[in-house]
Formats: structure tokens, sequence, C-alpha cells
């Protein structure tokens, strides 16, 4: 069962479960991370379950990369899905020590060496367990279980690797831990993830696409930043409404210590540690650390002022209104937002379509955990 | 232990032997129907849990009366026997395996029932997200993490089918060699008055019921331990 469509995942489940009702459509590119993003009981977990055939929703569809895994006739069992699944919980198997959990679904056979295949080295060396391998699981800390539980996902070389909130049981401590691993993860291997999380900052580090669910059902789905700078969903509206880009280091300038980083549409600065040249880091940006200006600002300390196109604006409550913005002074470039008070666009006569330049206050390099604040 | 004869030594061995043979049969018949008992969602399960557990409830007579029935020279016993060209499965060692089986079968099943549904769902959807067959996850998951239970099934069938009388009396007899187990070798001893030998017996069977006790709290511990 071959359809045309290569490198997505389409999955459509409808069903109910007890009082709760699913019914959930979407198509996400079988490449990078997507996250499943929704408040706790919106059924993004049970999603995941029933991509990994853990809950058989009868009637439901689901294909990845055009091999279909579920249909009105097919139903593969659990077993027969090449899928790694991290659970909430680490979950490892008390009765095996680490590398035996570690080695549990890696298939059988020493000649394995299928492109795209993970050495058990390569897992050891990206989740940091080379320590751990003769302990018992009883013997690890919670951020070293649930590594140990994701190089065992890693190991049975799946082609799509499902995370259940893997770090919502841990301390906020444990989670720094944990993260910078993920990152890795996603920078050196070609896998594919569904990423589920309630937790947005986890979603903005990991995430390039996203699937928004609430109460059963598919807000919308699409690229990270499409969706967080789109005003008719609730990411945009929200305190903490930000958008994130991938940007590439355009140069270093040491003497100051200031990372030239080039985004589509415009060049950003940022006060950072040295980058080599040409790699890529994902920044964030807030709605509420954007300011509009008229003009050029001439003598300011703001770092960042770039050209950019109003394309958008909406009211959020009475005094303050969210501006979507496109960099480039041709409004061709990524979208950013701006939260401003309703006084200043009034006083500075903004309207729809307008040029305007962004002052930008603070720039979040995802990979340096530290916001960068400039005032 | 000079001036006993060696036939004290019989019932012994006897009873080792039958109460070996039941728990291993018991191992292999009831690890199925505990694995069913606690992974089955059929609404009449409770009811083979019932029917399994009988034999805590029922006056050992009464189960061994029916086996009687049933296995002796009219009911289907006689003619299962008469395969081999015996008369009846009563009053033989095959009978009182029999027996034993259904009597103890309560005891191994429970712990070992109570082990898998312990182990809960998560460890057997993580051993099938990575690639392992329903019966691989068995051997390799189930199994193993329902050890402790295994552990307790075996010790207590054993023990308690080398304490059973009522039903050897009624379906096994009391035939030297054959049928006559420890229990009912206790019995004939103070029948006869034979004291020292019926004391003899009877301490040996108080010290191994205390190291059945001390063993079977010993593994709840380590269980507890583990779950903690």
């Amino acid at each position: 069962m071959i359809s045309d469509q290569p490198r997505t995942i389409r999955a459509k489940f409808r069903g109910g479960l007890g009082r709760f009702v699913l019914d959930t459509s979407f198509e996400v590119p079988a490449t990078g991370v997507t996250g499943l993003f929704g408040p706790s009981g919106c059924g993004k977990s049970t999603v995941l379950r029933c991509i990994a055939g853990l809950q058989h929703l009868p009637g439901s569809f689901c294909a990845i990369d055009g091999d279909v895994w579920q249909d009105q006739t097919i139903f593969r069992q659990p077993y027969q899905r090449p899928i790694g699944y991290v659970f909430q919980e680490a979950s490892l198997f008390q009765h095996l020590s680490v590398r035996r959990n570690l080695l549990y679904g890696a298939p059988r056979g020493a000649a394995h060496s299928e492109s795209g295949s993970v050495p058990f080295d390569e897992a050891i060396d990206l989740l940091g367990l080379a320590a751990l391998l003769d302990r018992s699981p009883h013997h690890l800390s919670g951020g070293e279980r649930q590594r140990v539980a994701i190089g065992r996902a890693l190991l049975s070389q799946p082609k799509l690797l499902l995370m259940d909130e893997p770090l919502s049981a841990l301390d906020r401590p444990t989670k720094d831990e944990i993260l910078p691993f993920l990152e890795r993860l996603h920078q050196r291997l070609a896998l594919p993830v569904i990423y589920v999380s309630h937790d947005m900052t986890e979603i903005e580090r990991l995430a390039d696409h996203l699937v928004l669910m609430q109460s059963g059902t598919v807000l919308a789905a699409g690229p990270l930043s499409v969706l967080q700078s789109d005003p008719s969903l609730p990411l945009a509206a929200g305190r903490d409404a930000a958008v994130n880009f991938d940007a590439k280091v355009e140069a270093y300038d040491a003497a100051y210590g200031i990372l030239a980083l080039q985004v589509d549409g415009g060049r950003l600065l940022v006060p950072a540690a040295p980058v080599a040249v040409g790699e890529r880091r994902r920044l964030r940006i807030a709605a509420s650390d954007v300011s509009l200006a008229r003009a050029s600002p001439v003598a300011s300390t703001m770092l960042n002022a770039l050209p950019a196109r109003i394309i958008s604006k909406s009211l959020i409550g009475a005094s303050e209104v969210l501006v979507v913005l496109a960099l480039g002074s041709n409004g061709s470039g990524a979208r950013l937002l701006a939260r401003v008070t309703r006084r200043s666009w009034d006083l500075l006569q903004l309207s729809e379509g307008m040029n305007i330049f962004a002052q930008v206050k603070g720039v979040a390099l995802a990979q340096a955990r530290d916001v960068v604040s400039e005032e | 232990m000079d001036g006993l004869s060696g036939e004290i030594w019989q019932p012994v061995r006897l009873t080792i032997e039958l109460a070996a043979i039941t728990t291993v049969i018991l191992l292999i018949v009831g690890t199925p129907i505990a694995w069913w008992l606690a992974r089955s969602k059929a609404w009449w399960k409770e009811g083979v849990a019932s029917i399994v557990a009988l034999p805590l409830v029922l006056p050992p007579t009464v189960l061994g009366f029916y086996l009687l029935v049933v296995l002796g020279p009219d009911g289907p016993g006689g003619l299962l026997a008469s395969l081999w060209g015996g008369r009846t499965i009563a009053f033989t060692f095959q009978g009182l395996v029999v027996g034993s089986v259904l009597y103890s079968m309560p005891f191994v099943v429970q712990p070992i029932r109570n082990a898998f549904a312990a182990i809960g769902d998560r460890p057997l959807e993580v051993a099938a997200t990575l690639r392992a067959s329903p019966r691989r996850a068995f051997w390799t998951v189930a199994i193993p993490l329902a050890r402790p239970g295994f552990l307790a099934g075996a010790v207590l069938g054993f023990a308690h089918t080398v304490g059973e009388f009522g039903i050897v009396l009624m379906i096994g007899g009391n035939i030297p060699g054959k049928t006559k187990v420890l229990s009912v070798a206790i019995f004939d001893y103070v029948e006869t008055s034979q004291w020292r030998e019926a004391n003899i017996l009877a301490g040996g069977m108080a010290v191994f019921a205390f190291a059945v006790i001390l063993t079977m709290t010993l593994i709840e511990k380590r269980v507890a331990r583990i779950n903690a």
C-alpha cells in the first residue's frame, strides 16, 4: 500500500473514548520535529497513542511516508510499526540493566548498517549514557532514566519517533538538563519526531511544525512560525506570544561580542558568546519585546531596528493591539509579532500595509538559553 | 535415627515427589490461567476466578468426593484408566496428582495473577513499541517482572500440597509407597500409638511450615522493595 504522498504524516483519528470524543485530521511533513500542542486533556496523547497503534479507533486513518498503518481494512499492531515511543515516565524495564534496556529493541544481527540508522556508540554519545551502561534502572535519577528511555527508543531504529510529554514528569533543572540533548538529537539525526507537550517553551525550542489541538479537535497545523503569527489562533493572542526563527550566523564581532544573524528579510544583532559562522541558531522574539517606529531611529541604544511592513492588526482587550509584521521593506520576509498600546497605534497613525521599523528589544537564543536584553 | 524403620521415610519421599510434580504442573497450567485472569476484560472472568478459588472454601471431603466419582471405575477416570489396562485412577498416585493440582490451584494462580496485574499495561506497551511481539513481550518482560509471584506461587503450591489430608484420604486411600503421604502417615502413627514416629514427622512439618512462611515474608519484602 504505497500512496502518492512520500515524506508526509497523514493522520485522521475519529471516535469516542468514554465521554471524550476525538475528531482530528492533519497532515504534516515527515521531517523535523512536529509539536502536538494543546491544553491538558485535549487529546494530544491519545492521538500519539493512535499513531503508535496502542489505541485502536476503528474507521481512522494513519499513513507515514505513504506507508499505510491504519485504514478501513488495515490495522498494524504496535510491534509491527517502525516507531520509537518515549512515554512521560521513562518506564525502563526494571529487571534489565541500562545496556540491556538500550538493546531491547535494537535489531538483532551485528551487521546493521542501513542508511539513517543510529549506531549504538552514537546514541550513547548523543545522550551521554556511557557512564550508566552497567547500572540498574533503580539507581538512576529521573533525568538519566528519561535519557535512557530516549536512547532505547532511538536504538530500535525507528522511522518515526513519538514523544509523549517526555519532560513533564521532571522538575525544572532536570528539564533544562535534557532539553539540550533533545536539541542535539534534532540537529544530528534526520529522524522525524512527533513531540506532544502542553509547555510552549519546549515546543518553541524543538518544533519545526506545529499541530494545535483543542478539546479533541485540530485547530490548525503548519510551520511553527506561521501558526505563532496567525492572529486568529490562541497562540498570538496570549500574554507570552512570540515567534521563533531559524537564523544563520553571518558574522561575529569579537571586539564587541556581537553576533550577526541572518533571518528571512533582515539581519539581527545579538550580544552572545562566539558561534561559528554558518551555524544555525533558533531565535525567539516575544511580541512584547517588539516596538514600532515610523522612521529609522537616528540615535538609539537599540541594536535592532528592521524595516518591516504591517500585515494586520487585531485588538487585545481595550488598550492593546497585536500587530503582525513581515520583515523587509517589501513585506516578503519572516513574520514577527508586536504588541503595542492602542494609544501608540493611533498616535503614530499606523495602518495595515504601512512600511515601518520594528525595534527589537530582546532576542532569545535558544541554545544559549539566556534571554539577551539590551536596555 | 536408630530404631526407626525405613518406612518412616517412604511417606516423606512420596510427599515430596507429589508436591514437586503438582507444583510443576500447576506452574505450567496456572500461568496461562493467571495471565488470562489478569489481562482479560471478559465479564465472566470473575466466574472462572471463583471456580479456581473454590478449593479455598470447599471442605476437602466435598472435593474429594466428586473426584472419587469422576476418577473412579464408573466415571471418565475409569474409562481413561482402561486405556492402559487399569480399572480406576482413584487410589493411585496419578489420582493424587490430579486431586492435588485442583486443590492447590488457587494458591498458585492467585499470586501469579496478582503479580501479572501489578505489572500494569505500561511495560508491555513499551515492549510493543520496541518491536517485541506479544509472545516475546510475555517471555522477556511479563514473566521476569512477575518472578516474585511465581516464587510465591511455587512455594505456596508446594507447601499446600504437602499439607493436604482430606482429599488424600478420600481419593488416595492409604497405600504405602503409592498414596500414603505424610499427613496420612502421621494420622496412622497416632492411630497405632506410635507417638515417637508421629512426633518426628509432625515436628518436621512444623519446622517446614515455619520455613515456608518465613520464605514468603522475605519474598514479599523483596517485592515491596522492587516496587518502591
